[in-house]
């Protein structure tokens, strides 16, 4: 449409003076916004480079203000692996971000799907609970939680007070799964009903399938927290280091390794890479989260 | 008969709200409604954990606001963040998701580049970066001084301690970075192109068009950087711990907020009242502090018609 204003008749005939201009004037903005990208890539990339080449030092260099290794000591990561517990947080993590995982999306898509689809009184109330207690800091409720679960159920020192509330449908899922399901027409869940399907069996024959790029995206953001959390087991998992998760563990790794820069930075990388791989293999689902999350009303 | 029918059918359309709802129902009534009542009710109450709790009244309150001496240095931090650390992230943010819609060669990569620190787990990162920006051996302070340049103290300095953290802040700057791209696409081109005829400048262009377009993400991401800023808990935790040497263990107590209560926040209150001073009842009443303070912000955020976020359809 805007085409022929665009291209003006004189577009063959070559370089004319104010073409040139032009033409100079794009050339310069190309090199000041790509310089300005390298200047921001170097502040983005750099940090993960040094904790590398650090990983790699040996013991008396990691103390030294070196920034390359003189020697690739990779036996570094093979030490981290062998300090005492470093196997076990890798076991307790990938069950509490397993099992959370799959207990928060299994719960969450329901209640998900009721906000986005269900006409009922109450139910902008609903949602407004939803998105206030994604906005509410755990400390809010941690100590009758925490006398809850430690004094009653006597489940302190294990990781079950983290997961079991994930089967009870977590507040940033719901949110974000809300917002993926409001995008599905309409039509097809009438066009479901009419072929005589019931609310369960259109939810898991028609909705489910459509909306599986935003379970992605729940399912990531899910695990990624429970990747990530350092509250949870700090409160819970503290006085058993049998239960200890990565993220928990890695800064008392520091105090085993008290000096140790070099190996604190190895077990630095090995627990970041996880979170780095999966995301090469799911970038777009986790783009389109945090867009969703953001962005569409 | 057709009302018993209508009847019948609306009592089967609640039951099934009500059972789609469930899951949420039951986990906000036990993970929620209970532990908030008893939040309150603690609030009151002098309780170590071990001996019954009895009812001291506002006792609580008033060692919270008038005697401990983490208390206000810990709401001035959390100030300085919110003021400071939220507004340089908006700043940040825009910037680099304006600069990621200009760049034409190799837009992939960037933006993976770019993106790629949010990702990292906060207690990794705040690892990280306590030794890049380690006064003594930090390779940050290594190349400042070798181009001449006096090196902070950073996590070990209360001056530079929060701007450290800061810098941490911005280096995750990814989800905004995502969030402001994708308003900025939004942004309807004619726009520009008649902005353009009229002879605007770069300036008037993003002023009167570009800015307009994308208030309500710009408040979206003030909100939520406030309520972040409220939240932020890991890291100057682990900022503190790991600058101050002092590690984690049997009888070693962190003094909070190190160095010289620079990195203290609300959060880190709770978990020291509670869970190191056994002191339950105080916990609770920063735990409420935490809660009005959140809500508002919250309702701030959805308070705007058709703005942030929308309950309706």
């Amino acid at each position: 449409m805007t085409q022929v204003l665009d291209r003006p008749v004189e577009l063959k005939t070559p370089a004319s003076p104010a073409e040139r201009t032009a033409r100079r004037k794009a050339l310069l903005e190309w090199i000041a916004v790509h310089s300005l990208g390298v200047a921001a890539a170097l502040f983005f990339t750099l940090p993960f480079v040094f904790v590398f080449l650090t990983s790699l030092m040996s013991d008396s260099q990691a103390l030294s203000r070196d920034l390359i290794p003189h020697t690739w000591e990779w036996a570094n990561y093979k030490k981290v692996f062998d300090t005492p517990g470093f196997l076990t947080w890798w076991k307790n993590t990938l069950i509490y971000a397993g099992l959370g995982t799959v207990l928060s999306v299994v719960s969450s898509i329901p209640v998900a799907y009721a906000l986005a689809k269900f006409r009922f009184r109450g139910r902008n109330l609903s949602l407004m609970l939803v998105i206030s207690m994604m906005m509410l800091p755990p400390q809010v409720v941690i100590i009758p939680m925490y006398l809850f679960w430690a004094k009653q159920l006597d489940l302190s020192g294990t990781l079950w007070p983290l997961i079991i509330p994930m089967a009870f449908g977590d507040a940033f899922s719901i949110f974000l799964l809300r917002q993926f399901l409001m995008t599905i027409p309409n039509e097809y869940l009438d066009a479901a009903k009419v072929d005589g399907c019931g609310d369960l069996r259109t939810l898991l024959k028609v909705v489910l399938p459509m909306a599986k790029p935003g379970i992605a995206a729940v399912a990531l953001f899910q695990f990624f927290y429970a990747w990530n959390d350092y509250f949870g087991p700090q409160i819970y998992a503290s006085e058993n280091p049998g239960a200890w998760t990565l993220s928990y563990g890695l800064e008392s790794f520091k105090g085993m390794h008290h000096t140790d820069w070099n190996l604190t930075m190895a077990a630095t990388v090995l627990v970041m890479a996880p979170v780095i791989l999966v995301f090469f293999f799911a970038q777009k689902a986790f783009v389109e989260g945090v867009t969703l999350t953001g962005v569409k009303g | 008969m057709s009302t018993i029918t209508l009847a019948s059918k609306r009592r089967r359309s609640a039951l099934r709200t009500f059972a789609f709802m469930s899951p949420w129902l039951i986990g906000f009534a036990v993970f929620f409604a209970y532990p908030m009542i008893s939040t309150i009710y603690f609030s009151f109450m002098h309780y170590d954990g071990f001996k019954p709790p009895t009812w001291v009244g506002t006792k609580n309150w008033t060692y919270v606001f008038e005697s401990y001496p983490y208390f206000w240095p810990a709401l001035r931090n959390t100030l300085w963040l919110v003021v400071i650390m939220v507004s340089l992230r908006v700043l940040f943010g825009l910037g680099i998701g304006m600069l990621i819609t200009k760049i034409k060669t190799g837009t992939g990569v960037f933006r993976t580049l770019f993106y790629l620190p949010y990702l990292a787990p906060p207690v990794a990162a705040t690892m990280a970066f306590a030794f890049l920006l380690n006064p003594g051996t930090g390779p940050v302070n290594s190349m400042l001084e070798k181009i001449g340049i006096p090196a902070p103290g950073w996590f070990n300095d209360p001056t530079w301690s929060k701007p450290a953290l800061t810098l941490l802040a911005l280096w995750g700057i990814g989800d905004l970075m995502v969030i402001f791209m994708a308003a900025l696409l939004d942004v309807p081109k004619e726009q520009y192109e008649a902005a353009e005829l009229d002879g605007a400048s770069a300036w008037q262009r993003f002023r009167f068009v570009t800015l307009p377009n994308i208030s309500p993400i710009v408040m979206f991401a003030v909100v939520t950087g406030v309520i972040q800023a409220m939240q932020f808990y890991t890291q100057p935790l682990i900022a503190g711990k790991v600058a101050s040497g002092v590690i984690q263990g049997a009888g070693t107590q962190f003094e909070p907020g190190y160095p010289e209560k620079s990195t203290l926040t609300l959060p880190q209150l709770v978990y020291n009242l509670g869970f190191q001073r056994f002191d339950y009842g105080s916990a609770c009443v920063v735990a409420l502090v935490l809660f009005v303070l959140s809500m508002a912000f919250t309702a701030f955020l959805m308070r705007r018609r058709g703005g942030l976020i929308q309950a309706g359809d």
